[in-house]
């Protein structure tokens, strides 16, 4: 501005007048007139220059007045703002407008002390004097206010005092207010740029770590199986606690047990292999089988008093056809397992002997093989402890068999009370007092001896002696030699354990007491030849049967003499009672057998291969079934048995077969159950068969005394 | 014991009408034959399968009852498979023949 003032200066002085003539128009004139007298200057000319372009105007043009008027109104705004007026819907002019106009602005830095920016500024900055701090202040807003009255000409310099006393004053009106508390929370945000690391990546590949799949199926069973197994261990755990000293022995066990699994595999497959050839031999025999199981001869129905055997199966073992079958025993457990011994009737035939265990399920192979030095002549499977079995042997010891072992586990010796020759029958007792097993034997030597196991030891006691009835005979010396009768059968009382029958060699049988080591309860001339089998009725207390080489098969009972006579005299008295029944069977009779469901019914086998088969019941003096069951001629049929359960009998004979009938539905007549009637028990039972039984008897016993002979008289 | 074993599979074998028996362990691999490779094999595989869905059949109606053999018979012989505890006895017969 200053030039600007010095030119005006300047241009006053020279130009007065021109300035007079021309005082409306703008000072634009004057800058060229300026810059176009310049040279002109320092010489003060007084000669009047005209610039080119100035209107050339007369005196009185010169001298006219023009009249100006100042007034307050703003040259440079509008005087005719309009507006749209929505009520009146047209513009309109606004009938005033601003005339206000701004030269200058300037924006003050000043703060109140009391605002928050200034406290702010006031707890960062530290806390100065307060009364400073208002001196400051006010100087400060004098300065301040003087720089704004300045006006254009101090404007820069208001500016910058402003914002320095601006300054001063905000920190020291901060740091004047730093006493009070500062708001910890009411930060200001500060910012940094920090140095970005570049990013890098970095990866390693790895082996995928192996992959299985894994399935699993839960069924019933394998839960019941899962719980087992925790129950077992805790079982365990349980024995554990309890017992701690046996765990040696576990461990023992265990060890035995790897050992044996690791070893043979052929071993682990027994059960399976023996279940196979069962299936195997089921299939091939299948027919049998299936007769066995279902076969009921329907012509039985059009035959009334006979019936026939069905032949089933045959056992044959190929080391046991020289053999003839003994003695044939069934197991008193498994109804389908029976042992049969073998041995020699021969006297000059004399080999070795075998017991073999046959079951129904496999009919081409034993179960069990034993094979003995000397033959075998009796068997006996005990009724408690079916793996044992006491045999009998042709050279008068007798043995006893665990089936576990191939060896007997008891045998006695010469010093131990060994027969003297063959035993004929071998006879399982009930344990004694003292829960030792005992069994009786019998043999031709004419002893019946008791042998107890005591301790693993076979412990024998003659019980007694078959004595003959007649003087002792002389020797050839002249000394006395005393003869006893040879025995050859037994069989002890169903019910009464201590009353047995003893058959012998002459005939007789002998009723005896195992109290009475001396005397026969009772004699009975029953046969003129060699008793072979004598057995008590299943049913009835007082019947027997038995069986002789003479060809007969006789039915007695027992007589009511049951004093012991003492008196020797009468030992001759022997009672010839004439037997209840007689039958002829046309050849020496090997063995007989009471039939277990019924008490009429028997069996009985010949030396020339026939079966008969007796139904007192049906038929008291023929039989019911006379069967030709040897396959080739000239083979006696040794042994006969009839199975518990099923309606089969076993035969055995001299060549070493065994075989299996089944009975024809004539044959197994039983008592009809009443419709409606609840099943009978045995008790029932056994009254009817009694009672059946005493019926047929009565009408053959012979009169007592003071009755009236029966009606019907036994015919012969 | 084991002579016993063998003497029974034996006398299976020589059995009228058996065409074939095999012994299976529990790995489903046979190990004893007396059939050809490829018939033994196929064999072991498809009983066993059918042996393990047969005694799960049986223990999921009754998990206290267990299988104790099986038999397979069709028009030209029949299959028999006994399970033991690890093993699998396998015997095929033809059960007409006279």
């Amino acid at each position: 501005m200053p030039p600007k003032a010095i030119g005006k200066g300047k241009q006053v002085a020279p130009k007065g007048k021109a300035r007079g003539k021309v005082p409306g128009k703008d000072g634009d004139d004057m800058t060229d007139m300026g810059d176009g007298t310049d040279q002109d200057d320092w010489i003060h000319s007084k000669a009047l220059v005209k610039p080119e372009d100035q209107l050339d105007l007369s005196e009185q043009q010169l001298k006219e007045e023009f009249t100006r008027i100042l007034t307050a109104n703003n040259p440079h705004a509008p005087q005719n703002i309009v507006r749209y007026s929505f009520k009146e819907r047209q513009y309109k002019q606004i009938s005033s407008v601003d005339q206000l106009a701004i030269h200058f602005a300037l924006d003050g830095n000043m703060l109140h002390k009391d605002s928050d920016e200034a406290k702010r500024q006031m707890a960062k900055l530290g806390m100065p004097d307060a009364v400073q701090s208002e001196h400051a202040g006010s100087e400060g807003g004098e300065g301040a206010g003087a720089g704004a009255a300045d006006g254009e000409d101090a404007k820069e310099e208001g500016k910058d005092e402003g914002r320095d006393d601006a300054a001063t004053p905000a920190p020291a009106a901060a740091s004047g207010g730093g006493k009070k508390l500062t708001n910890q929370f009411n930060y200001s945000e500060r910012a940094s740029q920090t140095y970005n690391n570049p990013y890098r990546e970095r990866g390693t590949a790895t082996e995928p770590p192996p992959r299985a799949t894994f399935s699993g199926s839960v069924t019933q069973w394998e839960i019941f199986d899962a719980y087992n197994e925790d129950f077992e261990k805790q079982e365990k755990n349980k024995e554990k606690k309890v017992i701690p000293g046996r765990q040696a022995e576990e461990k023992t066990r265990k060890k035995l047990t790897i050992t044996e699994t690791q070893s043979d595999d052929v071993t682990r497959i027994q059960n399976a292999a023996q279940i196979v050839e069962r299936m195997v031999n089921q299939n091939t025999y299948d027919d049998i089988a299936q007769d066995f199981k279902y076969w009921d001869d329907p012509s039985d129905e059009y035959r009334e008093n006979e019936g026939t055997l069905l032949p089933l199966w045959r056992f044959t073992f190929e080391k046991a056809k020289k053999l003839a079958v003994t003695s044939l025993c069934w197991n008193p457990k498994y109804k389908d397992l029976y042992a049969v011994s073998f041995g020699s009737y021969d006297f000059m035939k004399q080999g070795n002997g075998m017991i073999l265990f046959y079951s129904l399920k496999n009919p081409s192979f034993p179960e069990f093989i034993y094979e003995t030095d000397s033959g075998l002549m009796c068997l006996d499977v005990h009724p408690e402890h079916p793996y044992l079995v006491v045999v009998g042997y042709y050279d008068g010891s007798v043995g006893v068999f665990n089936i576990e072992c191939k060896e007997p586990v008891h045998r006695c010796t010469a010093k131990n009370g060994k027969h003297t020759d063959p035993v004929w029958q071998v006879r399982w007792q009930k344990d004694d007092l003292e829960n030792n097993h005992n069994f009786y034997s019998i043999s031709s030597d004419g002893r019946i001896v008791q042998w107890t196991i005591i301790k693993n030891e076979l412990i024998y006691q003659d019980v007694i002696q078959l004595t003959l009835p007649e003087a002792p005979a002389e020797g050839p010396d002249g000394t006395k030699v005393s003869t006893v009768g040879c025995g050859t059968a037994f069989d002890f009382h169903k019910k009464n354990d201590y009353m047995f029958l003893v058959g012998t060699e002459e005939g007789k049988i002998h009723t005896c007491s195992k109290a009475y080591s001396s005397q026969f309860l009772d004699t009975n001339l029953a046969h003129n030849m060699a008793v072979y089998q004598v057995r008590w009725n299943p049913w009835h207390p007082d019947i027997y049967i038995t069986c002789s080489a003479d060809w007969t098969v006789k039915i007695w009972e027992v007589s009511n003499k049951t004093t012991v006579d003492t008196n020797s005299e009468n030992v001759e008295n022997v009672s010839s009672r004439k037997a209840l029944f007689t039958f002829d069977l046309n050849n020496s009779v090997g063995d007989v057998a009471w039939a277990p469901y019924s008490s009429t019914v028997f069996a009985a086998v010949t030396a020339d291969g026939k079966v008969f088969v007796y139904d007192l019941n049906v038929n008291k003096y023929e039989p019911l079934c006379e069967q030709m069951v040897a396959v080739k001629k000239k083979t006696k049929l040794t042994h006969i048995e009839f199975n518990p359960v099923y309606p089969i009998i076993i035969v055995g004979d001299d060549r070493g077969n065994v075989t299996s009938l089944k009975l024809s539905p004539n044959l197994k007549k039983m008592p009809k159950e009443k419709k409606g009637q609840p099943a009978m028990d045995p008790a029932q039972r056994e009254q009817l068969e009694i009672a059946k039984l005493d019926k047929l008897l009565n009408m053959v016993r012979e009169p007592t005394e003071g009755s009236k002979p029966p009606p019907a008289t036994e015919k012969k | 014991m084991a002579t016993e074993v063998e003497d029974t599979l034996k006398r299976i074998q020589a059995h009228k009408g058996v065409i074939g028996i095999i012994v299976v362990n529990a790995d489903g691999i046979p190990i004893r034959t007396t059939l050809d490779n490829s018939t033994t094999v196929q064999y072991a595989n498809l009983l066993t399968q059918l042996t393990q869905k047969a005694r799960s059949v049986v223990r999921d109606i009754d998990p206290q009852n267990d299988l104790t053999f099986l038999r397979v018979r069709s028009k030209k012989h029949e299959i028999m498979v006994a399970p033991e505890k690890d093993y699998l006895l396998i015997a095929i017969q033809n059960p007409q023949e006279t």
